[in-house]
């Protein structure tokens, strides 16, 4: 037996060990294809239903519109010229130039004629969140099972042990987005005329930065707990909030001021922001690096905190 | 090095009030199986925990081969193996699968990982199942599966945490046939936790008693069963007389009572104590008409040193819970 030989055998890597625990997440997660469909299949349901069924551009169509054909104005109040009869609108034709400047609102509200293009792009920050917050959190069954103990046990990295959580969520997000982004394609979104296949590039690093700030958070979190409830109550807690008090459903633009305030903090407001100038937005680069600038800051200040705090947490 | 594993006062205390380890002071030789031996709760999987380097002591000192668990956490990290109480195989993965993934942490080179797999897996006789997701496993498969990721560094020193905990009495024993097998032929020095006294017994070379977080005695299984004072022989003879004077006059007894017609006697080495008492007996025209002999248990050790029989503690809730995920999974399928 090499006995002598088995100290300098061990070479344990930060990158083997850091491959091996997300690989090891990953083949878990495609092993289960019923999870894989439910995951796609909860923001699809949000997408089409509430996407298609709030018709916002169909308020101002023709037809929901309804004005009699005869619209009489008595002359008492029109001002000038004095001493007109009244006149008589034809109301078909109003309703027609109202609808014909539904797009024009629409336009301005959203920046597209579409709402669901825009309600699609915000399921994608949508999913993105409830992903890497829920997969960071699998480092609750981890411990219980006793598996993160086996791991601390190796003489394999301790970065790498946090580090496989945040790609692993940040990898599923991904993914996810990817799907919802082609069903919304598949369903009627539509691309702005400067979408390039680069800006996708763009997109998933959005994602990757958004995915990487919530997901560290999320384990130093959810580190030290035995049990799910807690951190799952508190996703449950913060995920409504934050999605509402951002564009993911409507512009920021039209909310109270104290509503404003808060999506204008919210990393998800500029996560949606920057996924919408790269797909139905036409480009606009000042305001891109403005939304890539401060998602760089929320990755980097939450990844250095969620990092500190898990590594101390590690070894109890 | 004739001590592979050294505590020096190991102490641990949780929440700054419960304490689980108690200043514990004790030694591992190299080559033998050391067994603490206590109750749920009595601070086993703690102190192991603690040589593993997953829990920091919260005083005192651990070395395992000379490395300070602490200070040289990764050089111990290198050179132990760990089958923990729980089932932590990923059951999504088949059992090829989660070996390799030990080796990847380990950091062995692929090559020589893969063939050592291979090796574990047929020492472990699972290599017919290696290809199958460990869901599908049963309790003994998914024991034999850990043993077999935690030898996959070599290690010198194998820590086992509860080995059998949840094993019906066959797999049990075909477990502890592994573990002296391995012991065997890796030359390995075995660190385990039981609270089965048979286990205790059957297989390891020493034992230390641990409760309340504290070691009450330390030494082997028949050194703490002599320590008892000895075997219980009891005798009845066909004629009605006094013969305690002639059994008391053999060699080894050490005391001798008569109860309800029939003498019982405290003697060393009782199986070979009983014969000669009966030949001292025919010598002098009595006829044993009945003989039973009763060698001490642990469990009459335990009950000595401790003071009441192998009790459940109450255990925390996650504990529980984490017995009974363990518990239904060693149940398979």
């Amino acid at each position: 037996m090499n006995t002598s030989s088995t100290v300098n055998e061990c070479h344990p890597s930060l990158a083997r060990g850091l491959w091996a625990l997300t690989y090891r997440e990953l083949k878990k997660w495609l092993k289960d294809p019923v999870m894989l469909v439910m995951f796609v299949l909860q923001p699809l349901i949000w997408m089409g239903l509430l996407g298609k069924s709030m018709n916002i551009g169909g308020l101002f169509s023709a037809n929901n519109i309804n004005l009699p054909p005869q619209i009489p104005i008595p002359g008492n109040v029109i001002l000038y010229p004095f001493g007109l009869q009244g006149v008589v609108l034809n109301g078909t034709i109003l309703a027609q130039m109202f609808a014909d400047m539904g797009p024009s609102i629409m336009q301005n509200t959203f920046g597209v004629t579409d709402y669901f293009s825009f309600m699609a792009v915000g399921m994608v920050s949508m999913i993105v969140m409830t992903t890497t917050m829920f997969s960071g959190m699998s480092i609750v069954w981890d411990r219980r099972l006793g598996f993160l103990d086996k791991v601390i046990s190796t003489p394999v990295s301790r970065a790498a042990i946090i580090f496989a959580k945040i790609l692993n969520a940040t990898f599923r997000a991904m993914f996810q987005a990817s799907v919802i982004l082609a069903l919304a394609y598949l369903l009627g979104l539509q691309l702005s005329s400067s979408f390039t296949l680069l800006n996708l590039l763009g997109v998933y690093a959005a994602i990757f930065l958004l995915g990487v700030g919530l997901s560290s958070i999320f384990i130093a979190f959810s580190i030290r707990s035995t049990r799910m409830e807690r951190p799952m109550q508190f996703i449950s807690l913060i995920t409504m909030p934050l999605m509402f008090a951002s564009n993911t459903f409507f512009p920021t633009r039209l909310m109270p001021d104290w509503m404003q305030a808060i999506a204008n903090v919210n990393p998800l407001t500029y996560l949606t922001d920057a996924i919408r100038r790269l797909t139905i937005l036409p480009m606009d680069a000042s305001a891109l690096i403005w939304d890539f600038t401060y998602l760089g800051l929320f990755a980097s200040s939450l990844a250095t905190t969620g990092i500190v705090l898990s590594w101390r947490y590690l070894t109890r | 090095m004739n001590e592979v594993i050294k505590a020096e006062n190991l102490t641990k205390v949780f929440n700054k009030s419960l304490v689980a380890v108690d200043h514990i002071n004790f030694s591992v030789r190299e080559g033998e199986i050391f067994g603490f031996l206590g109750p749920n709760g009595a601070g086993k999987t703690t102190t192991i925990n603690m040589l593993i380097t997953v829990l920091k002591p919260t005083e005192g000192k651990a070395f395992v081969l000379g490395f300070d668990v602490v200070k040289q956490a990764n050089e111990v990290r290198k050179i132990i193996g760990v089958v923990p109480q729980e089932y932590t195989a990923d059951e999504d993965l088949t059992g090829y699968e989660n070996i390799m993934l030990c080796a990847d942490l380990y950091g062995i080179p692929r090559d020589v990982a893969k063939k050592r797999a291979l090796e574990l897996l047929e020492l472990v006789e699972l290599t017919e199942f290696k290809d199958k997701r460990v869901e599908t496993y049963s309790g003994g498969m998914r024991r034999r599966l850990e043993l077999a990721c935690g030898l996959i560094n070599r290690p010198k020193v194998l820590f086992l945490d509860e080995p059998t905990l949840g094993l019906d009495v066959q797999t049990r024993a075909a477990t502890w046939e592994y573990i002296r097998r391995l012991k065997k032929e890796y030359g390995m020095t075995l660190f385990m936790t039981t609270h089965y006294l048979e286990e205790a017994d059957a297989l390891c070379d020493r034992i230390a008693i641990i409760d309340h977080g504290k070691i009450i005695v330390t030494g082997s299984p028949s050194e703490l069963k002599d320590s008892l004072g000895g075997d219980i022989i009891t005798i009845a003879i066909k004629e009605n007389a006094d013969v305690t004077d002639i059994i008391r006059g053999v060699e080894n007894v050490k005391e001798v009572r008569k109860e309800n017609g029939a003498y019982s006697i405290k003697a060393a080495k009782g199986e070979a104590t009983a014969p000669l008492i009966i030949e001292a007996l025919r010598r002098k025209g009595f006829t044993v008409t009945r003989l039973s002999l009763t060698e001490p248990t642990l469990n009459e050790v335990y009950l000595e040193y401790t003071g009441r029989a192998v009790r459940d503690m109450e255990e925390s809730k996650e504990t529980f819970i984490a017995h009974r995920i363990t518990l239904r999974r060693a149940r398979g399928r």
